[in-house]
């Protein structure tokens, strides 16, 4: 075996997502599709997989499931059918899993990332499937213990072609997935939930090589970035293993979150033998063209689009637009602010601010959050016109949050505008020059930083209402006045 | 000739999760070189062109509205459990 | 005629006329229990009677296989494995049973997991037929079928994945109904062959074989295999009348290893029928050597998958090894199915997981799944020519015990003529037409086109009304 530097071997990764879908109730039964429920109380025969039990569709899934495959630039098959994947294993209750083999409902879509310079990759997305999720096991020292509330639940997995060439694109990937998916109201997408999960196929091989090389699947990565990270780590180890002279294995590996390394999952090592056969207890489904064309009409504009969309219509910034296109509520709310006010920069400066700022710190949404366009434009104006500062503004924003009231009636019963008195001010600033004789002689022989102390105190005096803007005026007037 | 190995029957065996004794063993694989041998009557059917049927009606599109129907009552579905702790169904521990 | 054994619908007429109680009924049947089922071991759970609920509107004692989930009562399908499993839910069938007012009198014994055409795969003991005690009833019904021939059940219920309902009756001499795939709902059936399986009655005579399917046969929202097509009254169906209707009889199935009085008996029939103004028509089903091997992958295959749930982990029983030999798990998998399932049960789920393994799929699952389109679609040609179509039941009647239980593949291939009803979906009964000089039952297969059990009721009642093989009652 020659040797090399890892610079002469190229990447080859391809991501098996798991999403599960936010239907009302679970794939094949009527329990409730929900999270965090006691154990084994969102049960029933069906999804229990007890003796007699027999699976029904439940047709809303289906739904969902063609709603992503359109938004991921999807084929949708007519005729599709379910197949049992047949293993053992305590969370899967009949022991096969009923999902969908050689008929998935979705095949040959694709998705962009971006890679540089404005430039987009296209990574391929080689089908998405309808299957059942399996339920939880709990390990304990001396047994395990398992919950069948999740079993049954709608997932859809998205298979990716290996076109993903490093650790970043697939992280690109697994974002901008999720972010196409979070537009359709379909699902959580929420990794810690596990209502997203990922797997990772990986392999190396020498740079300009077509064939593939041995790939490993990487398991239990718990967010995009510990895909990222496992993903480096087992590039790195399969260079040293190839450095070595010896050979990558095919197997699962698991990755460890805090060893932060990827490990052998020794247990499966047989022969995935899943005797995939038509389910007799699931007749096949034919999906008419005018159900998909509708589906394909109802599909709301997607992230992708509406990035250009705002670069071109809002003349925003690359890095505004992509911000606030990462949640489609901020988007709407954004687009309805700029209808009313045209200062499409300042309402981003906000949105991207203090908006998202008071999001993240009470974990809501913009939906949820008790200011309108209307409010949040209004309160904006009295900045541009000077009746409050920028300061006092955010300070008022959270007032508004709370209280529900209008910017107008806070700034008023707490009497916060502006001080732009000339009269008024001229006093402040008198009684500063006559407080302060040194810093009048530091900006008198040049330093004029100093004259920002003196605003400083003014602000202080008047609790922030001074207008800055006029005091800095008025103290460089009254100064080179002698 | 046999169809069938001592090593087929052990790794359908794994497969299927059935653990057979030695005797087993050499008994099923007996049975089933007969009747594999029995069945393989259906490759003198020239059946290339025909399309499988799976089910004995060709129904199509059977769905169930998204609607929620009452679990089991928590109580009813663990009164099955061979074995259980907090709420949850006691399996000989898992090792991954 | 003693209550226990009369027919459902006489009963039922008693009952309207106030000449008996619900009550009476239910005891009449319980000491008949009490008295013979030690020899014939039709069952392997009697209910006591407190718990009886006489007030419906059909309070008839019905026996139910033991493959049907019952809430709070167990369900064993004959099987160590189940031992001790209470389903928290009741079958569609069994719901329609209780809303009928059915006084339900307990669970029939059965071939392990419906694996068998002679119920010797019992894990509970052999039941004896009770034509002849050293006979079997058929399988995998047998316990049903022979709880009503010996009158320990006015009528009952069972299901037929490859003749399990009409081989038995044929062996016992009652009428047993296979209806069509999709006519009565599988949710609670411990499914064998989820493609093949169907919930069927056995009853002593036509018209209870009628009033019993109007009680079960429906559409079920909770199979998606089950269809949605209006179900007739088919007691409306019962017609002496087969004038002008085409009869055929399959020369496939007129072929050498047919017992000589069965034969004899089905050419009798033919006498009846076409005295009474059928015709009858030469057809042919080129494909029907081909069933039996084409059932055995199909059933085993859906069976291998359909049994996986059985594994100690939820319900039943659960065995774990003396020493480790994998890991805690999968030893407890293994030594649960090992323990838990019969000799028969075990050649099925492994000739079920060689055919969907890996390599042989192609081979021989797909392949006989497309055997299966030729078979059924023998059977649609048939039809265009014909209205329905006679066979005997099984080429033999009832077999002693033991005599075959040494050779599998000699007992399924005693289910040629039953399977192509199974494969193809089309409803079938099986009805008494003679018996041999042994004194053993005959049975008559009468098979019509998927939905069309009132054409089948026509025939069979016909033959019926001309003949008085129904009225025949066993001493024990």
């Amino acid at each position: 075996m020659t040797t090399g530097s890892q610079t002469e071997f190229e990447t080859v990764i391809g991501l098996e997502v798991h999403v599960q879908l936010s239907t009302q109730t679970k794939m094949f039964c009527g329990c409730r599709n929900v999270f965090g429920s006691a154990p084994n109380t969102n049960v029933c025969p069906v999804c229990m997989g007890l003796p007699g039990s027999l699976p029904v569709v439940n047709r809303e899934a289906l739904r969902y499931a063609v709603r992503i495959g359109l938004a991921l630039n999807c084929e949708i098959n007519r005729y599709i059918k379910f197949d049992r994947k047949n293993y053992y294993y305590p969370d899967c209750p009949k022991n096969y899993q009923i999902s969908q083999f050689d008929m998935p409902i979705c095949y040959g879509g694709h998705l962009h990332i971006p890679v540089g310079d404005g430039q987009l990759k296209k990574i391929g997305i080689t089908r998405a499937h309808l299957e059942e999720d399996a339920g939880k096991l709990v390990h304990a020292e001396d047994a395990s213990l398992v919950d069948f509330n999740r079993t049954g639940t709608p997932l859809l997995e998205i298979v990716s072609e290996p076109d993903l060439r490093d650790p970043q694109e697939a992280y690109d990937y697994l974002q901008n997935l999720k972010l196409a998916i979070s537009y359709l109201d379909v699902s959580d997408c929420d990794m810690e939930k596990g209502s997203l999960r990922c797997d990772a196929n990986v392999s190396i091989r020498p740079a300009g090589s077509t064939a593939f090389g041995t790939k490993t699947e990487l398991k239990n990565m718990n967010s995009f970035k510990a895909v990222r990270a496992a993903l480096e780590y087992e590039i790195s180890r399969q260079h040293k293993v190839v450095l070595a002279g010896e050979e990558v294995i095919q197997e699962t590996r698991l990755w460890d979150e805090n060893k932060l390394r990827t490990a052998s999952m020794r247990s499966k090592e047989e022969a995935h033998d899943y005797r995939y056969f038509p389910d007799p207890d699931l007749v096949p489904f034919t999906l008419a063209d005018s159900e998909i064309e509708a589906a394909r009409t109802a599909l709301p504009e997607l992230p992708e689009a509406k990035f250009q969309r705002f670069l071109k219509d809002y003349a925003l910034t690359e890095y505004d637009a992509g911000i606030i296109i990462q949640d489609r509520g901020m988007a709407d709310f954004f687009e309805s602010c700029a209808g009313i006010f045209d200062d499409y920069k300042k309402i981003c400066n906000w949105l991207n601010g203090s908006v998202l700022q008071a999001i993240n710190e009470r974990k809501t949404t913009i939906a949820q959050l008790d200011i309108s366009p209307e409010k949040l434009t209004d309160l904006i104006k009295k900045v541009d016109d000077g009746t409050i500062s920028n300061l006092v503004a955010k300070d008022v924003f959270l007032k508004m949050l709370d209280s529900g009231k209008d910017a107008s009636a806070i700034i008023e019963e707490e009497g916060l505008a502006q001080v732009s008195d000339e009269g008024e001010l001229e006093g402040i600033v008198d009684a500063l020059v006559t407080d302060n004789p040194q810093v009048v002689e530091q900006i008198q022989s040049g330093q004029e930083k100093a004259i920002g102390f003196l605003v400083g105190q003014a602000m202080k005096k008047t609790q922030g209402k001074a207008n800055p803007k006029m005091i800095r005026e008025l103290i460089t007037r009254r100064l080179s006045n002698g | 000739m046999s169809i069938i190995t001592d090593h087929d029957v052990r790794y359908v065996a794994a497969l299927a999760r059935i653990h057979l004794k030695e005797e087993e063993v050499g008994q099923l694989q007996n049975d089933l070189e007969k009747i594999i041998g029995y069945i393989n009557k259906l490759k003198e059917l020239d059946v290339s062109a025909v399309e499988p049927t799976s089910h004995a009606l060709s129904l199509e599109n059977v769905f169930r509205p998204d609607e929620v129907k009452p679990s089991l009552a928590h109580d009813k579905a663990l009164a099955i459990a061979i074995e259980q702790r907090d709420g949850a169904f006691k399996v000989p521990k898992v090792i991954e | 005629m003693k209550l226990h054994e009369r027919t459902a619908h006489d009963l039922l007429d008693l009952l309207k006329d106030g000449q008996t109680t619900p009550a009476e009924i239910h005891r009449s049947v319980l000491g008949q229990i009490n008295e013979h089922d030690d020899k014939v071991h039709a069952y392997l759970r009697v209910n006591p009677a407190e718990s009886a609920d006489y007030s419906g509107t059909q309070p008839i004692p019905i026996a139910i296989k033991d493959n049907m989930c019952m809430e709070d009562l167990e369900t064993t399908c004959a099987s160590q494995i189940l031992k001790g499993f209470r389903s928290p839910y009741d079958a569609t069938v069994i719901r329609k049973l209780k809303e009928s007012g059915a006084v339900l009198i307990g669970n029939t014994n059965m071939d392990e997991f419906a694996f068998g055409s002679s119920t010797e795969n019992s894990s509970s003991g052999v039941t004896r037929n009770p034509w002849g005690l050293d006979r079997v009833p058929g399988g995998s019904s047998g316990g049903s079928a022979a709880a009503v021939a010996a009158n320990e059940a006015i009528w009952a219920i069972g299901s037929d994945t490859g003749g399990s309902i009409r081989q038995p009756a044929a062996f016992c001499g009652v009428v047993g109904l296979k209806p069509t795939y999709g006519r009565v709902s599988r949710y609670g059936l411990i499914a064998f062959a989820s493609s093949l399986d169907q919930i069927g009655p056995f009853t002593k005579d036509v018209t209870d074989s009628a009033l019993l399917l109007n009680i079960i046969a429906g559409h079920d929202p909770l199979d998606s295999t089950s269809a949605d097509v209006p179900v007739p009254d088919y007691t409306r169906a019962l017609v002496n009348d087969v004038k002008g209707l085409k009869i055929g009889m399959p020369r496939e199935y007129f072929v050498d290893g047919m017992d000589p009085e069965v034969k004899a008996a089905i050419e009798q029939v033919k006498t009846v029928l076409q005295d009474k103004g059928a015709t009858f028509v030469d057809v042919s089903l080129p494909h029907t050597e081909y069933a039996v091997a084409t059932y055995y992958i199909v059933g085993t295959a859906e069976a291998s998958s359909n049994l996986a749930r059985f594994d100690g982990v939820q319900y039943g029983q659960r065995r774990r090894p003396a020493e480790t030999r994998k890991n805690p798990l999968v030893d407890m998998y293994e030594e649960t199915r090992d323990a838990g399932f019969g000799p028969e049960t075990k050649r099925r789920i492994i000739l079920g997981t060689y055919s969907l393994s890996s390599g042989y799929y192609d081979a021989y699952y797909l392949r006989a799944l497309k055997v299966r389109t030729l078979i059924k679609n023998d059977l649609e040609k048939a039809f265009e020519q014909v209205d329905a179509i006679i066979t005997p039941t099984s080429p033999t009647t009832a077999f002693k015990i033991g005599e075959r239980s040494a050779d599998p593949l000699a007992m399924y291939l005693s289910d040629i003529f039953t399977i192509p009803a199974n494969l193809s979906g089309m409803p079938a009964v099986s009805m008494p037409c003679g018996f041999s000089g042994e004194g053993l039952p005959i049975g008559l297969q009468i098979v019509t086109k998927a939905f069309d059990e009132e054409m089948l009721f026509r025939v069979a009642y016909t033959y019926e009304q001309n003949t008085d093989w129904h009225t025949k009652r066993v001493e024990l």
